[in-house]
């Protein structure tokens, strides 16, 4: 199966094997120099912007920078820190230089950095602050190849005074120092570039085993965007909040692939915590997100409503009937009879415009969602509002993304067509298989895996799936993951996970149920909604570990499972369930960064209880240990409860 | 001595003939982190009070960076640079976060009620540049961004705590008392805390002399300068950490009244 071959899009550049990510960023500042902005930053409280020339001038100056301080072709140079200008201008000006970027997430503990450090051999280590240098340092003694530590908020690094370190200034102001003696050399670095070079080197988060490092070049990334554009063109004047972390493979495709090559304009949140509010402010055209965020949202949604007064519960309750009709009736290609198009219009003014402002989406023209499955009920709520949401499929192999939902097109359980230049195929095993410019060179120091991931230039994903008779994708899950029910059928516990995700209160969930006699969940309350619920109901706790035991706890969760449970066929039905005394967490190996439940492990460290899941028991008494970011770790010792779902179920 | 920035001379400090503080003498050099340490009512607070003038001593004298303070009125030593928290929350609840941080900042406004109306010319540039330093250095040194317009009372114990400090430091003291600051705090917020006094003390933007009254002696010993330590109003000793906490009269004085005093929290 392959895309039809979309036409170009208004603004659309031409693509070459001599084309590289830096040559493009030179030609879009000549075009726009002073007059447009590139980022803007949210800092101190007002939003700072920084046009496309002082974006070259900086990027300009720390490439120079880093060749001083003996960057040469080919070497890593990895980052770490939060969104924010500088990470981006480092991350462009390695490429610049002949360099390798590699990202870490922000939150890895030490000894993932290590690894990674390690593993990609990176001479320079960008950090944003004192957290970051702090790990930088901790680990430099088992990374020989480190050479120096680059760093660029001052704050706490007063005492900090080890050779190592060097301050982001300071590599601009020998990079200043370079172009007054050798002017000519940052165009004579750009134009040695060519787009088979690997810019990239991007560690998979390994929902099975240790971080993979994908290599992938100019020509990956470009290409990878160009394709997205041409189903979904952005123009010179759309936003595009940057507050992902960068280490996702999605972020780097919306800032790098699509941002450069249009020109749009980035903009970063001042904190983390404030990135929300941040993002109402700006009201994105884009967005691309994992499901964990529009989950958040539609649990943010119904939380509010149900704290609203009596009319605006009236109105919302009105509101979404109206809402889901007519998207249901968009699903199903139908036409919109008149009255039903009268009542969405006074819908969208009363309520849809206002839940969308709330979110920050009032502008939103494509708002993606992948990495992950999403559950067809957080589609039909966003569709509902009158949020454009569409799903995309792709890997980091793949620089990101291989297919899409067009805006005509779009079925909730797919995740849609190919996009241009782009083939999928269905091999053995209902393996995934995808062809197109964008599919990466090769692990990193890796040749076995990438024998395995590579063949003839055929991506195999490693996901089961199939392709249905209106020639969309649709992915059951990866091929590891998928369970075989009582009554032989495959099924995949992922869609159960996201079905339950939609209730407010279920943060998350672990769905086990291969080759058993019936299945089974443990579920992960959301501490905040479940927490408001108790106090609301006048029930007392002191912690996550207490609420979650709570019988009253359980039967609120319950009936959200009996609400899953009355769509499933009867040997899926989940027949018991176990609230688990804490959430999923990267930090315990059991999420992976971009937060996939790392299934094979989460099973094993859970094997007491779901074995209590199989047995009549229906108390388990556990003791096991919690890992802090900080690294402490701390004994827990907790009696589960076991409980039937006792509708919809049966044992 | 030049630097000394804070002298106390003989202070004594009586309600209806209860004796609060007497003779108490001791100086604050510039930069440092002095702390008073002693038992429950042992008149550390009423220190603090004589200094900023809430209280004025019976006898004694006070000079601040060598000017006899004694007898001042609290916001004239509020204008040479003399700033403070308090042990119990002295906030306006109902004001966001922001307006009470301005509220410090008041003092170094001069613009006058006539050309504030009409917002122009030098007062707008006075007032562009009190919001730069209170937004661009304040909020940012306290990492207090995200609860910038959220109402004061609503927030959590800890972080009004935070928005006291952030006010004194609107004023733009040379030097703050700061009475309990970790008082009622959980351990990640007192790690929090005391990371904002160091950073306030040695940073070379703020450069504040901090006296500081405080019962967690982890946090006391590990962040003071030197310590002086007070029982029933007297002095019994000053010193390095470590000559207080080996001083004989000092573990008396604990000892004697509640044993778990020097355990530290950590």
């Amino acid at each position: 199966m392959s895309a039809a071959g979309d036409p170009g899009f208004k603004g659309e550049i031409e693509i070459t094997k001599d084309l590289t990510l830096p040559k493009l960023l030179v030609q879009q500042c000549e075009k726009y120099g002073d007059s447009k902005v590139a980022m803007r930053e949210k800092e101190f409280g007002i939003w700072c912007p920084v046009t496309w020339k002082k974006y070259l001038d900086n990027v300009k100056e720390i490439t120079l920078g880093l060749v001083a301080l003996g960057l040469e072709d080919g070497d890593k140079v990895i980052m770490i820190g939060d969104n924010r200008p500088e990470a981006l201008w480092t991350e462009m000006a390695a490429m610049c230089a002949g360099g390798v970027g590699v990202w870490l997430f922000q939150d890895c503990l030490m000894d993932e950095v290590k690894y990674i450090v390690d593993h990609s051999d990176s001479k320079f280590y960008v950090a944003e602050g004192q957290e970051e240098v702090d790990k930088a340092l901790a680990i430099r003694d088992s990374c020989p190849k480190l050479k120096k530590i680059i760093w660029d908020d001052p704050k706490g690094m007063r005492h900090y005074d080890d050779p190592m370190l060097i301050s982001l200034d300071e590599v601009m102001e020998l990079g200043r120092k370079l172009s007054a003696s050798e002017p000519g050399l940052f165009e004579k670095l750009v134009n040695k570039g060519k787009g088979d070079d690997v810019c990239l080197l991007f560690y998979t988060s390994g929902t099975t085993s240790l971080p993979k490092g994908a290599l992938l070049t100019h020509y990956n990334m470009l290409t990878m965007g160009q394709n997205l554009m041409r189903v979904d063109p952005c123009t010179p004047s759309d936003d595009f909040v940057s507050y992902l972390p960068f280490a996702w493979i999605g972020e780097q495709m919306m800032s790098i692939s699509c941002g450069l090559q249009v020109g749009y304009t980035i903009n970063f949140p001042e904190e983390p915590e404030v990135a929300q509010a941040n993002v109402r402010e700006i009201g994105p055209h884009v967005m691309f997100a994992p499901p964990r965020l529009y989950e958040q949202f539609t649990r943010t949604v119904q939380v509010k409503h149900l704290d609203a007064s009596w009319t605006k519960r009236v109105i919302y309750r009105l509101g979404m009937k109206v809402g889901y009709h007519t998207a249901e009736l968009k699903f199903e290609k139908k036409s919109t009879p008149i009255y039903w198009k009268l009542l969405r219009f006074i819908a969208d003014k009363v309520l849809f415009s206002k839940i969308r402002d709330q979110l920050g989406l009032s502008r939103v023209r494509h708002a993606y969602t992948g990495g992950a499955a999403m559950g067809p009920d957080h589609f039909r709520f966003f569709h509902a509002i009158g949020v454009n949401l569409k799903q995309i499929y792709g890997q980091t192999e793949i620089a990101g993304i291989s297919v899409v939902h067009r805006d005509d097109d779009i079925k909730f359980d797919t995740v849609g067509t190919p996009i241009p230049e782009t083939q999928i195929k269905i091999g053995d095993d209902d393996e995934i298989l995808s062809k197109s410019p964008s599919v990466f060179v090769g692990y990193y120091k890796m040749p076995g895996e990438t024998e395995k991931a590579l063949k003839d230039g055929w991506l195999y994903s490693g996901d089961t799936g199939f392709i249905d008779e209106d020639g969309h994708l649709v992915v059951f899950d990866r091929s590891k993951d998928i369970m075989i029910l009582r009554d032989k059928r495959k099924f995949s516990p992922q869609f159960l996970e996201a079905r339950l995700k939609f209730s407010p209160y279920i943060k998350d969930a672990l769905i086990v149920g291969h080759n058993r006699p019936y299945v089974v969940a443990i579920v992960c309350i959301d501490y905040n909604t479940v927490g408001k619920w108790a106090e609301d109901h006048g029930i007392n706790y002191t912690s996550y570990t207490e609420l979650s035991q709570i019988p009253q706890v359980y039967d609120l969760v319950m009936r959200s499972l009996s609400d899953v449970n009355r769509s499933v066929p009867e040997a899926a039905k989940i027949t018991r369930f176990a609230n688990l005394y804490k959430e999923f967490d990267a930090d315990d190996d059991e999420l992976t960064r971009t937060r996939k439940i790392r299934r094979a492990f989460v099973e094993n460290r859970y094997k007491d209880i779901i074995d209590s899941l199989y047995s009549d028991t229906d108390l388990l008494h556990m003791e096991t240990n919690i890992t802090y970011e900080d690294g402490r770790v701390i004994e827990i010792k907790a009696d589960i409860r076991i409980q039937d779902v006792k509708e919809g179920g049966k044992k | 001595m030049s630097d000394v920035i804070l002298e106390a001379r003989n202070i004594f400090l009586s309600f209806h003939g209860v004796a609060a503080l007497t003779n108490v003498s001791f100086k604050v050099h510039k930069g440092e982190i002095f702390s008073i340490i002693g038992p429950n009512g042992a008149g550390k607070t009423c220190m603090m009070n004589c200094i900023n003038g809430l209280y004025h001593p019976k006898d004694g004298q006070l000079f601040l960076k060598g000017v006899d303070i004694t007898k001042m009125s609290p916001h004239k030593r509020a204008s040479m640079g003399l700033s403070r928290t308090f042990q119990k929350i002295e906030l306006f609840g109902g004001m966001t976060v922001l307006d009470n941080i301005r509220l410090g900042r008041h003092l170094h406004l001069n613009s006058g009620l006539l050309s504030s109306c009409i917002y122009w010319g030098k007062t707008s540039k006075e007032e562009i540049s009190a919001r730069k330093f209170i937004e661009e250095e304040i909020i940012d040194l306290l990492e207090i961004e995200s609860v910038r317009n959220e109402v004061t009372g609503m927030l959590p114990y800890g972080m009004q705590k935070r928005i006291e400090l952030a006010r004194a430091l609107a004023v733009q003291p040379e030097l703050i008392l700061l009475d309990e600051p970790l008082a009622g705090l959980n351990l990640e917020e007192t790690e929090d805390m005391a990371r904002f006094i160091v950073d306030i003390n040695e940073d070379k933007r703020w450069k504040v002399t901090c006296v500081l009254v405080e019962h967690d002696m982890g946090v006391v010993m590990d962040l003071s300068d030197r310590v002086m330590t007070l029982n029933f109003g007297v002095k019994i000793a000053e010193g390095t950490p470590k000559e207080v906490q080996e001083n004989p009269e000092v573990i008396k004085a604990y000892l004697g009244e509640v044993e778990d005093l020097y355990v530290s929290r950590r």
